[in-house]
């Protein structure tokens, strides 16, 4: 061995070494920070619905508080510590959140009997149930037994449910299409008994759901009466066992998932957002995909390969690089007003001037963001284009293949999978952007969402919610920060978890295409 | 001092392709000057010469591959059985149908053997599937593949060794019922073994149609081909039976190549 070879060979290692644990060091922190990321929304998202134990609380001045201990912090002048309580009943104390020092508490307990109510209005009720009226007539006598209530009580939810549903199902299928057929023949005269008679049970209904109201005491003794249909969920979390938490944390996951939101989107689920995230993320792929693999042909295949090419393939590198707010206002101007405005005028120029499509949509959100995932696209089908060996077309061509046919039975094919990778690429970029939107097309608060049983079906002309704009609307936008701020975090994950899932199906789908066109044995 | 009016025995009625005074450049560099030979029919043709002589731009001339490049420019004639191949009626995929090319790499189509052995004819369609079935049984034999693949026809063609492509490859040209095959130094990526198997396949074919080849290998145009041409910077040194011309070449520097010392 020459001397310079061992001289090589004993310096290697060591600079090897400091180099591999530098780079080691850095993925470790990078998936470090990616993970705290992840386990930070997920705990402080998915903690939100744990049903938490109730306190009951009494203070040295002998005010009586029941609420639910969310954190500790020192006193500002550092003498012993404080706690926060959120304490709900803001119909009885215009506030939630209590500051307590932890020095002026007596005594805190647990007590069995403490309902939490999730309201409709009004927020969370945290206190006792007295009594349910009105009350069936043989236990009337034992009004004040907090367990005799709490059994009526479900009764009653349930009971009130099923009333619901019968409601909804009257309207669905027996008010909405009589009232669509007096509406193309004002004449019918059956259809308009058949419909007074459904309104009327409807409104029995109405009636049978209102009948019910709760007497409340809250810890300090005072009396509230609240109408059933207004809660959403009772429970009583100091008597719940772990198991029985556990069903209500998942109820509570799946009526995140599932509902829509309530009182200024501060609480209530996010099913809307995360049917118009999915769907504008659809959409978009529908309309960049055809557009980016034609211009990516066009530069790679048909176009003369010269300067202006150049030009023009550097042009679209740089699109990439546009902020996204510039692509929303020019949606707003070229997409909503102008082309938008000029579908109005011309197709529903007898609704004006309401605006159908000359206003933010779901159409042009989804066109909006085709725009600015564009360049991403025709990028990844381009350089998939370019891999492809140039003997493979002329081999094609050697078999008498016009152009077309080349291009279309040999090129294509093996271009599909680059070409799905930009449209993954376009996914991912297209389901997290947030800020165009606000110009384009996404609603605060859009219950309907834009896919339902009347004709056209699909309605691409309906404002949607989004769960990126949901986030920013709820953190910074409702009554009470403070306690959407959960909401926030769980809606953070599932953003995640969407973009996640829209990605897996898009690589499994390049996977499956890849493995039919090509072999993997040989590359 | 090159030699017009190469030795050739045959009439001029035997010749396939019949080239006149056909120059090539690309863009300003000229690749083919003022060449005129006779390729004859149903023999096997090699062309030989250092890299960069022009044999390989040569081939690709006969069946039209410049076209895809615009910086090409010809002037000359080639015809092919008379009829000059760039005539406006003539048809450049008809064309290439009668004179098919394998290339120097491997290049099956990422699909299956069988649809690649398919792929030429399904290009025109009209065929049964039967009928289909039969012509990629028999190109597949005529390339002596069909033994090996026969029981994994839907298997992926790049799942083959590489010289199983090269003969699938022919499969699919042969598949389309050329009247010219053009072969591109179809061994040099091979290994012995398989370049023997290509070897015995160009000479089994010759009774059927009009074989061209390019080689490196001396040996091997030697050994296969019936008339050998000679290039060195594009233009034509000297053409002749190949006995001749690898026994007795009449001109020193087609002496000096193929006994391996090059000026």
């Amino acid at each position: 061995m020459s001397a310079v070879r061992a001289a090589l060979q004993r310096r290697r290692p060591r600079a090897e070494g400091a180099g591999a644990w530098l780079a080691a060091g850095c993925v470790a922190l990078s998936l470090l920070l990616l993970g705290a990321l992840l386990l930070l929304i997920a705990v402080r998202g998915l903690g939100h619905f744990w049903p938490a134990s109730v306190s009951l609380v009494e203070l040295d001045d002998g005010r009586r508080l029941a609420g639910r201990a969310v954190r500790e912090l020192p006193l500002p002048d550092g003498e012993g510590r404080e706690r926060l309580y959120f304490t709900g009943n803001r119909g009885l104390d215009g506030q939630v959140w209590h500051w307590l020092p932890v020095a002026r508490i007596v005594a805190e307990s647990r007590p069995r009997d403490l309902v939490v109510l999730e309201r409709r209005r009004w927020g969370d009720f945290i206190g006792r149930l007295v009594a349910v009226e009105p009350a069936p007539d043989a236990v009337a006598a034992g009004a004040g037994n907090g367990a005799t209530a709490w059994a009526q009580l479900e009764a009653r939810l349930a009971a009130l449910e099923r009333l619901r549903e019968a409601r909804d199902t009257l309207q669905r299928e027996t008010i909405r299409p009589l009232a669509r057929r007096l509406e193309a023949d004002p004449g019918d005269g059956e259809a308009r008994r058949a419909l007074a008679a459904a309104t009327a049970r409807a409104a029995r209904l109405r009636a049978a759901m209102d009948e019910t109201i709760l007497v409340l005491e809250s810890v300090d003794g005072r009396r509230l009466r609240q109408p059933l249909d207004e809660v959403l969920a009772a429970r009583r979390p100091n008597a719940l066992s772990t198991w029985e938490k556990l069903a209500a944390w998942m109820q509570g996951v799946w009526r995140f998932l599932s509902e829509g939101p309530s009182a200024a989107n501060s609480a209530g689920g996010v099913w809307p957002a995360i049917f118009g995230t999915v769907l504008m993320v659809l959409v978009m792929s529908l309309l960049v995909t055809p557009f980016g693999v034609l211009a990516a042909f066009y530069l790679n295949e048909v176009a003369h390969q010269g300067r202006l090419t150049r030009l023009v393939r550097i042009a679209v590198r740089n699109l990439a690089g546009v902020p996204s707010i510039v692509y929303g206002v020019f949606g707003l101007g070229v997409f909503v007003y102008g082309l938008g405005g000029t579908l109005d005028e011309w197709f529903f120029s007898d609704a004006l001037p309401t605006p159908t499509f000359g206003t933010g949509g779901l159409l042009w959100a989804s066109l909006t963001l085709a725009l600015l995932t564009l360049p991403v696209v025709i990028v990844a089908s381009e350089e998939g284009l370019a891999r492809i060996p140039d003997h493979q077309r002329e081999g094609a061509l050697a078999l008498g293949a016009t152009r077309l046919e080349m291009l279309g039975r040999v090129v294509l094919p093996m271009a599909v999978p680059a070409m799905l990778t930009g449209v993954i690429l376009a996914i991912a970029r297209a389901a997290g952007e947030v800020v165009p939107l606000m110009l384009v097309g996404v609603a605060k608060l859009a219950p309907q969402i834009p896919v339902d049983g009347d004709f056209p079906f699909l309605h691409l002309d309906r404002k949607f919610m989004h769960l990126g704009y949901h986030i920013y609307g709820a953190a910074f936008h409702g009554d009470d920060v403070q306690a959407a701020m959960p909401l926030v975090f769980a809606t953070a994950l599932l953003l995640v978890l969407v973009i996640l899932v829209l990605n897996l199906t898009a690589i499994f789908l390049r996977h499956h295409v890849s493995t039919r066109h090509a072999a993997p044995s040989r590359r | 001092m090159s030699v017009r009016g190469p030795i050739i025995d045959f009439p001029p009625e035997a010749s396939c392709f019949d080239l006149e005074g056909l120059s090539l450049a690309y863009g300003e560099t000229p690749a083919l000057q003022e060449l005129t030979l006779r390729v004859p029919r149903h023999r096997v043709t090699a062309f030989i010469g250092p890299s960069g002589c022009g044999k390989s731009t040569l081939l690709r001339a006969l069946n039209r591959l410049h076209d895809l490049n615009e910086s090409v420019s010809r002037r000359g004639r080639i015809r092919l059985e008379g009829q000059d191949i760039h005539a406006p009626e003539v048809a450049v995929d008809e064309l290439r149908r009668r004179v098919g090319m394998v290339f120097q790499t491997p290049n099956p189509f990422p699909m299956s053997i069988y649809d690649n052995v398919a792929f030429g004819l399904r290009l025109r369609g009209g065929l049964t599937r039967r009928r289909r079935d039969d012509i990629v049984e028999w190109a597949l034999s005529a390339a002596a593949l069909w033994d090996e693949v026969k029981d994994r026809l839907r298997a992926s063609a790049w799942s083959l060794s590489g010289g199983q492509q090269q003969r699938l490859v022919i499969a699919r040209t042969l598949a389309v019922k050329p009247e010219v095959l053009l072969l591109d130094e179809p061994a040099s990526a091979l290994d012995p073994i398989s370049t023997l198997k290509i070897e015995d396949l160009i000479r089994s074919l010759k009774g059927q149609l009009t074989l061209v080849l390019v080689t490196h290998n001396m040996q091997q145009a030697a050994r296969v081909s019936d008339y050998t041409a000679f290039l060195q910077q594009g233009r034509l040194v000297e053409y002749a039976p190949t006995d001749t011309l690898f026994t007795n070449p009449r001109l020193a520097r087609t002496e000096n190549y193929i006994t391996g010392r090059m000026a």
